[in-house]
């Protein structure tokens, strides 16, 4: 076997950030991929020297004798651009120029911080944390150059990559001062540039990456290559708890190129963060493994979960919701309210199972040297691929090294290290580096799934029409269940779309209803915050056309006048507000009418049924950020319903990267609609019905709107997530379009379960 | 078996199976990984190549059919990155994740070679088969109608 050297995650930032300067376009970086041969000759020797001295302030910085500066991102990029943001705010900082800054990957270690990228706070939690590891570089370089030139540093400025002493006209590169500011203490109160000074933070930033991806160079996990590196395919149990009973490898060790056939322990429950167990092939190239699997045979036992049938559950969730929950909000008397109401209106919605189906399966590589294990892993939760792969071997963590490739897509699925901790055990057991590659069958069937749900939402309204009345229950297997045995939500889950919904009724109760799990249960780019923003916004405009007035003006009365929803208006005693606290990050109704009206202005909402569109519109908070979105669906020339055109408008607060925040905002709109269009994950008899995109169906080109407009409506203020709130609003604001356009309501998603598209 | 490909210009001699899809023997045999693993069953395109100048999806490619022929990957799609569509990509900053980028490229380097001006249909049809979870479609499309523009017939 062949292959390219092994390439760390090292990126340069060169020319082209020029362009972004006056934020007027995106440049575009030049390629920049540094080989990393072993330094054999005594100038290259010297030349490696010279770049591991200089300063080193921290784990983050990095600026050498040569003036090269290396900012280390510690966050996996999986598309939402963090590497191309978060340095930026060390290098606004430092004053450096940034063709010259070089963007080095970290490993898992907690030295770095909180390095699990997801929840959508990668910007909102390290953008002053970062900028003072910028700050600091900066301050020892000027402490430098004004020791050298007998000034006072605060005198000196740093910007353009050296220090300046404006008064003298004297200037210093970085490189010429690098050696001299790293023999000077650390300074322990960090002054921070006045914010006018970030000379690129808050622009649309080239993307660091995209040379790389689009010569082919870019390194994702599976495209890691060791030396004598064997490629691992599993055979994993069809039912999440189920097990191998017997197992013939004989015609699976008879394929050419078969190397061996390993058993892999079966998980105890509750399931975390453990691989599946099940049988590996591991042979000498991809293709042969695969054979090889194809050879083996099993004898499975399902175990616990061998009668999950989701039909069946489907009954199961509607009965729970028929019945009390527990109480997790309340506000007024919602039985009396009820009782003396005029009319009601009740709905229940069901929302199905989902797989991330990254377009990169899951895929690692790991070596074994006897003490210790190096592994490389397209893993957005390093720390966590690190300790379990240390419990799993019985090694001490430092002995494990993480290295985190580029992800292609990650959306919570790579989060979670199982197939990374398999790479671990099978270059144990084989004593060769090991890569195990999940198929897309592997991936769709061995998922860590998004919850299934059913919600029943009833409003009471009066004889005038306003809603006096709202209760909310909800039921779906939590997350929890996959790391203990609970059947109830977390205050996290209850938070994304039930507890934190404003609502401008003086009576409200919702309740969450017990449902079991019978499978994996993982978070999905935006998690509980897609099920029930589907419900709510959906339900809101049921309430509109029970009584028949515009869905627009039904929403804003129903979040009610600008105000701060404190926890007393809400009727819940504590809210984790992602997080953050409520001080920083309010419930700010002014914030949720401001996207509202912008994108029914930039939708043309009065003329919503012109030229046979129809508009949808839903709002929703998430992860801090505000969220409105209107989608416009047409009658296709086949009888399909399209979807047409979209509008999106957020305020996510301060920005690194305006760019991505575009771009994170155009996909998460494709992402949601292919859920609510066609997303569904059945079970049988424990098992995955689905199997690859040819029945997990995933929007295409010929579907995809012809438009979709993002704006961003406000950007001051505390920085809110930008990679998951894209997505919630979406498929409440499609579903309430194709009511308009057709009159039928969809509570039960996909929408291809009732309707052509 | 003996099989030679001519990848990128080069040839390789390669003893494998004939069975193994193009896919596997460019990324495990070959040594080049730009090519993507999306789905194995011609649904995804993330594994797109050419073959003989044609799009194919190498996944489910017999590596025998490419015997003797000439195959172009992504990394032999232009000497430095510089083709017309490369560009376009990087300007518009088309990718997310990236990783059913190449496929992407490849499948419209294919369409731009054979319909130098394409219209939004003509770009639809031709990458109908090339899925994007991260939903950059409506970039590529621009970017696809960028590099027509410039000229990525030429190439």
């Amino acid at each position: 076997m062949s292959g390219p050297p092994i390439r760390l995650l090292r990126r340069s930032f060169l020319a082209g950030l020029g362009g972004a300067l006056s934020g007027l376009a995106l440049g575009s970086f030049a390629r920049a991929e540094p080989a990393l041969p072993p330094a054999v000759d005594p100038a290259a020797k010297a030349a490696a020297e010279a770049e591991g001295a200089g300063l080193r302030p921290n784990l983050f910085v990095h600026v050498t004798p040569n003036g090269g500066v290396q900012i280390v991102c510690a966050r996996s990029e999986m598309g939402q651009g963090v590497r191309s943001s978060l340095p930026v705010l060390i290098a606004d900082e430092l004053g450096a120029d940034m063709s010259r800054v070089e963007v080095v990957q970290a490993p898992g270690d907690p030295a770095y911080g909180d390095q699990n990228t997801d929840g959508s706070h990668s910007v909102r939690g390290f953008y002053d944390a970062l900028r003072k590891l910028g700050a600091c570089a900066r301050m020892m370089l000027i402490a430098a150059a004004a020791k050298q030139w007998k000034v006072a540093p605060n005198t000196c400025t740093a910007h353009d990559h050296a220090v300046h002493h404006e008064a003298s006209g004297r200037s210093l590169g970085f490189g010429e001062l690098a050696i001299a500011a790293s023999k000077l203490p650390v300074p322990k109160d960090i002054l921070l540039r006045p914010k006018a000074e970030l000379l690129h933070v808050g622009k649309d930033l080239p993307l660091l990456d995209g040379p790389a991806i689009v010569d082919g160079s870019a390194a994702y996990g599976a495209d890691i290559v060791l030396p004598g590196m064997r490629t691992a395919i599993v055979a994993r149990p069809p039912v999440v708890g189920g097990r191998a009973t017997a197992h013939d490898a004989t015609g699976a060790l008879a394929v050419p190129g078969v190397r061996a056939v390993v058993p892999l322990p079966a998980p105890t429950p509750p399931f975390a963060f453990q691989p599946l167990g099940g049988i590996a092939v591991v042979a000498d190239d991809t293709w042969s493994a695969m054979r090889g699997r194809a050879q083996l045979e099993i004898t499975w036992a399902a175990g616990a979960n061998g009668e999950y049938d989701s039909e069946t559950y489907r009954k199961t969730l509607l009965a729970a919701v028929g019945l009390p929950g527990v109480v997790v909000r309340e506000v007024g008397d919602v039985g009396a309210a009820m009782a003396g109401a005029a009319r009601r209106v009740e709905a229940v919605y069901h929302v199905p199972h989902l797989a991330h189906a990254t377009m990169e399966p899951p895929a690692a590589v790991a070596q074994f040297h006897g003490q210790s294990c190096e592994v490389w892993a397209s893993t957005q939760n390093p720390q966590a691929a690190r300790t379990s792969v240390a419990k799993a071997l019985g090694l001490d963590e430092e002995n494990v090294t993480v290295h985190v490739t580029l992800l292609g897509g990650g959306f919570g699925r790579k989060s979670k290290p199982d197939y990374v901790v398999e790479a671990a055990l099978l270059a144990k057991a084989t004593g060769a580096p090991v890569r195990v590659q999940w198929t897309r069958e592997d991936d769709i069937q061995h998922d860590y799934y998004h919850t299934v749900s059913t919600q029943r939402l009833v409003a009471g309204l009066d004889a005038q029409g306003k809603v006096v009345a709202w209760e909310h229950r909800t039921a779906f297997p939590p997350i929890g269940s996959t790391f203990s045995d609970t059947a109830l939500s977390a205050p996290g889950e209850l938070q994304q779309g039930v507890l934190d919904v404003p609502l401008a009724i003086a009576n409200v109760r919702a309740e969450n209803c017990e449902a079991r799990a019978h499978t994996r249960i993982g978070w999905l780019r935006s998690v509980a915050n897609i099920y029930h923003a589907f419900a709510v916004q959906s339900f809101i405009a049921e309430i509109a056309a029970a009584r028949s007035r515009d869905p627009r003006d039904t929403l804003l009365e129903i979040v009610g006048p600008p105000r701060i929803v404190t926890l007393k208006e809400l009727g819940v005693e504590s809210l984790p507000n992602y997080g953050q606290s409520l001080d920083e990050h309010p419930i700010d109704t002014a914030r949720h009418r401001r996207v509202i009206e912008r994108v029914t202005e930039l939708a043309d909402w009065d003329n919503r049924q012109k030229n046979g569109r129809a508009l949808g519109l839903a709002v929703h908070r998430s992860f801090l950020t505000y969220v409105a979105v209107v989608v416009s669906v047409v009658h296709g020339p086949d009888g399909k319903i399209r979807v047409d055109e979209v509008w999106s408008c957020l305020d996510a607060g301060t920005l690194v990267n305006r760019e991505r925040v575009h771009s994170q905002f155009e996909g998460a709109v494709i992402f949601a609609l292919s859920h609510a269009l066609y997303g569904e994950i059945t079970m049988q008899q424990g098992a995955t019905v689905q199997s690859n995109f040819r029945d997990f169906r995933l929007m295409r080109f010929p579907d995809a709107p012809r438009a979709i407009h993002v704006e961003i409506v406000a950007d001051d203020g505390p920085s809110c997530g930008v990679g998951e709130p894209g997505v919630p609003p979406v498929a409440p604001a499609l579903a309430n379009a194709i009511f308009a356009l057709t009159g039928q309501r969809v509570r039960d998603l996909p929408i291809a379960r009732s309707l052509k598209v | 078996m003996t099989i030679t490909l001519h990848v990128n210009g080069k040839p390789h001699v390669l003893d494998i199976d004939p069975q193994m899809p193009l896919l596997w023997a460019l990324r495990d045999h070959v040594g080049l990984t730009g090519t993507k693993y999306g789905c194995g069953q011609a649904l995804c395109g993330a594994c797109v190549v050419h073959l003989d100048g044609e799009a194919v999806r190498a996944c489910v490619t017999p590596v025998r059919r490419a015997d003797g022929r000439a195959v172009t990957t992504i990394e032999g799609l232009s000497p430095d990155g510089s083709h017309p569509l490369q560009k376009a990509w990087v300007e518009l900053a088309v990718p997310q994740c990236g990783f059913c980028q190449a496929g992407q490229i490849m499948t419209a380097a294919a369409l731009l070679a054979k319909n130098p001006s394409p219209s939004d249909a003509d770009i639809d049809t031709s990458l109908a088969g090339n899925l994007c979870r991260c939903g950059t479609y409506l970039r590529i499309r621009t970017a696809v109608k960028q590099a027509a523009a410039a000229g990525g017939k030429e190439k």
